[in-house]
């Protein structure tokens, strides 16, 4: 009983949480263009459930190759630091100032760079992605005690065998946790990058959808596509996660 | 096997870890480095092991004691094993390091295992195991290449005193019936009479050795009985005690 309570009470309170805000907005009488209630949304919904999905798909779609392309580099480029000084020394600080750059100050530039639409929403989503997993995947791969790194010496493991069958493995765990972090950071990516590319006239992406919503002072739209983007980053999230556990289950350590 | 001459380590830190160690290692010696921390035990021990170099003086093996990768074996404080891999996937590890199939290790890592006792554990992970039997396993690694040579660092150090006994015992009958070369470091003076055939005094700051003892104890299970195993204790307490004033 207390275990099935347990697994209600995340819907009973969403549920709780959606009747409390349908009842203030119709008591209040609280215009629909400042905030509307959740059955104002879910009629927004309603009436162009294809063309939200289509832009929702759109965002995922930059999404996912964006952590592909993050999942590469930052796991490839965590590899060449582990294996070499001079790597670690000449790639450290770059990766840094990837991190600490904000991406709305650089989108418009790439946008314009890049010029292929969809290549440059991915290169920002990307930018966004890499750090988490480049800096999990470095910490994993430095992360085996230095007397297991003795002991492969001990028995004439050169660095490639110590790389295969002691750090990389050691790295998984860590990486998998990049990865779940990096998931929704990529959303995050696509979404801001959408939007600058929208107010340039690139229409795709729910973030285009929330930018035209907003200039028409369709709010139910608006947050439709805001709901959306929430339960596409809870399902990432969630995805991720599951998939890390399915893996370490095979390694071993879940 | 082995003469240690004028040995001294220094680390880049500026810490004097040993000055002017000399031992000599004979075949089928089982030898207890003792000292309080900081006596440059363990960096003895890389030292044998060819983890680490000297500044001065020289490691000399005899003809025919040269050691190639798994003729020394080394267990560490913790057992250090890799939590992804399975019992028998983590003895077989210094074999498949070597090149060896895991076919053809099949029977070295089932002779490993029964030595220890953990037959039957073959498939178990790491974090499925107790503290003792984990360590089990490490020396079981350790064995599995046949070593000449055992270098084992403070290994029970971390175990519950029952299961360090126990430990104990099992490992001198290893020792007995392997007929390897064992040194040991420990800070237990217990431990030190228990084990050794001789114990090798160490003090600190800078890491020195102070003086040699024989046992004169006959290993075996009653031995921690005997009157004589009281005495030793006494002994190198008395002696330990000298050395470090």
């Amino acid at each position: 009983m207390n275990n099935f309570l347990f697994r209600l009470a995340p819907s009973l309170f969403g549920v709780l949480a959606l009747v409390t805000w349908e009842v203030i907005v119709r008591l209040l009488a609280v215009p629909v263009y400042i905030i509307p209630g959740p059955l104002a949304v879910l009629g927004a919904f309603a009436r162009d459930p294809g063309g939200l999905l289509v832009s929702l798909a759109s965002t995922l779609l930059v999404t996912f190759v964006a952590l592909l392309v993050a999942a590469v580099l930052g796991g490839s480029m965590a590899v060449a630091m582990a294996a070499s000084r001079l790597a670690q020394a000449a790639i450290q600080p770059w990766a840094v100032a990837l991190q600490v750059t904000p991406l709305p100050a650089i989108a418009p530039l790439i946008i314009i760079w890049v010029g292929d639409p969809f290549t440059s929403l991915v290169v920002c989503a990307t930018i966004v992605a890499f750090f988490p997993l480049f800096a999990n995947a470095a910490t994993g791969l430095a992360s085996p005690p230095p007397e297991l790194g003795d002991l492969f010496r001990l028995y004439g493991a050169g660095r490639w065998r110590t790389l295969v069958l002691l750090r990389l493995p050691a790295a998984l765990p860590y990486f998998l946790s990049g990865l779940r972090i990096s998931g929704g950071l990529a959303l995050v990516g696509a979404v801001v990058a959408e939007l600058v590319a929208g107010s340039g006239g690139f229409a795709s992406g729910l973030a285009y959808r929330i930018l035209e919503a907003s200039f028409r002072l369709e709010m139910p739209r608006m947050f439709a596509a805001l709901v959306l983007l929430a339960l596409a980053g809870i399902a990432i999230n969630y995805g991720l996660g599951a998939f890390g556990r399915m893996v370490l289950r095979r390694w071993g350590e879940a | 096997m082995l003469t240690i001459a004028g040995v001294g380590r220094r680390f880049p830190t500026g810490t004097e870890a040993l000055r002017d160690a000399s031992l000599c290692l004979n075949a089928s010696d089982f030898i207890v480095l003792l000292g309080p921390s900081g006596c440059g035990k363990s960096t003895l021990l890389r030292l044998i092991a060819g983890l680490d170099q000297p500044d001065s003086g020289t490691l000399t093996w005899h003809a025919g004691h040269t050691p190639t990768p798994g003729d020394i074996g080394y267990v560490f404080q913790d057992a250090t094993l890799l939590p992804w891999a399975s019992t028998s996937e983590n003895v077989f590890l210094p074999l498949r390091l070597r090149g060896v199939t895991r076919h053809q290790a099949q029977s070295d890592i089932g002779a490993a295992l029964a030595r220890v006792g953990l037959t039957g554990f073959e498939n178990a992970r790491p974090r499925q195991l107790s503290g003792g039997m984990r360590m089990r396993v490490s020396i079981a690694r350790a064995l599995v290449t046949r070593p000449r040579l055992l270098l084992m660092d403070e290994p029970f150090a971390a175990l519950d005193e029952f299961t360090r006994h126990r430990l104990q015992a099992d490992l001198l009958t290893l020792w007995r019936e392997l007929g390897c070369t064992v040194v040991f470091v420990t800070h237990s003076i217990y431990e030190a009479a228990f084990l050794a055939q001789r114990v090798v005094l160490m003090t600190p700051r800078p890491g020195r050795i102070a003086k040699e003892m024989n046992s004169p104890l006959v290993p075996g299970p009653g031995k921690r009985l005997d009157p004589a195993y009281a005495q030793l204790v006494a002994d190198i307490s008395q002696a330990m005690e000298a050395a470090l004033r």
